[in-house]
């Protein structure tokens, strides 16, 4: 298998994936978002493009086309981002080979959003080592191209678009990263970490907890862990 | 915009409040990788807590939405999250089901209880 078999075997993987329709509806709510914010098609798209994170680019238009200030916005995405990190230390592992350069990871690295980590983890240990950074480029690129045409879409559709539409769209991103995750769960490590974030995520929050997002994460998984260890009894 | 985004300009507002506090995890992210094999128990964890701080995302954007979505009701956010599993358990674990059920559900939910 070629590098370039190995882009367009991602790339088929992107289409034929339910998850990058989820991602066309999510990017015409967050085109949509943008244009009644107040920002221009080139900034929407761009942004779409620098950043790369659902979640993270709908707090960056509601806070910068909101009140508050720069510095508390930023706060708010960086807060938002910190799943990225176990994220890509769990993907890169899996797709290098002890050739691979630093600036080679850079690409797939910025492509880890959760549809690419979901999709890539579940190719990749399917083609010959060498490959698996070309293809997960192949799924990231793809999903990225329809992200910025749906962009697009959204931002010039934005005045016909009902009022009930764009809450409805913003629930695609909770409601297909739920699915998603339960079914590329296949041991008890992630359907306890699963679970275990879900119901302990709400309590953090409930309380305010500093960091909440991030310690109800590092608990539960470490708890799915732990459990996972008890069970295969090491 | 507000007034103080707007007089950082605002591509400069993007790069610093959207890009660099976002990027920064996948950059930290690839260095910590370079320390796991794969294989490795700390790899393992590392998914574990990966796939549990999601869920917690998960959870954040359904009770304390940023954007449009805070105007329908909770009890329906909720109810459409449970409503779009339960639909995925039961018809093959389809993803597509999951989610054209719990959009169902919430559109449902928003026009019966708002």
């Amino acid at each position: 298998m070629s590098a370039a078999a190995a882009f367009a075997f991602g790339a088929r993987t992107a289409v034929t994936s339910v998850l990058c329709y989820v991602l066309f509806g999510t990017f015409v709510g967050y085109g949509a978002l943008c244009h009644d914010l107040g920002f221009s098609l080139p900034w929407a798209l761009v942004s779409t493009a620098l950043v790369w994170a659902g979640p993270a680019q709908v707090i960056v238009v509601s806070t910068l086309g909101s009140g508050l200030s720069p510095t508390e916005a930023a706060v708010a995405v960086g807060l938002s981002g910190i799943r990225l990190l176990p994220m890509v230390a769990a993907l890169l592992p899996m797709i290098r080979t002890p050739q691979t350069r630093f600036h080679q990871l850079l690409l797939p690295a910025h492509f880890t959003a959760a549809s690419m980590w979901v999709e890539g983890l579940r190719v990749a240990p399917g083609l010959p080592r060498e490959r698996r950074v070309a293809c997960c480029n192949g799924i990231g690129t793809t999903m990225m191209a329809v992200a910025l045409m749906a962009t697009i879409a959204g931002f010039e559709m934005a005045a016909r678009l009902p009022a009930l539409f764009a809450a409805v769209v913003l629930f695609l991103t909770p409601m297909s990263f739920l699915v998603s995750i339960a079914r590329g769960a296949r041991e008890l490590l992630d359907k306890l970490a699963l679970a275990l974030g879900l119901l302990l995520t709400p309590v953090f929050l409930y309380f305010k907890v500093e960091l909440g997002l991030l310690a109800a994460g590092l608990i539960a998984g470490t708890l799915a862990y732990v459990a996972q260890r008890v069970r295969s009894g090491r | 915009m507000n007034t103080a985004a707007l007089q950082l300009g605002p591509y400069v507002a993007l790069v610093l409040v959207g890009f660099l506090p976002n990027e920064i995890w996948r950059f930290l992210g690839i260095i910590v990788a370079r320390r796991l094999d794969e294989g490795s128990e700390l790899l393992v964890w590392v998914r574990a807590v990966a796939t549990a701080v999601l869920a917690g995302v998960i959870a954040e954007l359904v009770l304390t939405p940023p954007g449009p979505l805070v105007y329908i009701p909770m009890p329906a956010r909720v109810g459409a999250l449970a409503a779009g599993f339960v639909a995925f358990l039961l018809v093959g674990r389809s993803i597509f089901v999951g989610v054209l059920v719990g959009e169902l559900t919430l559109a449902a939910g928003a026009l019966l209880l708002s």
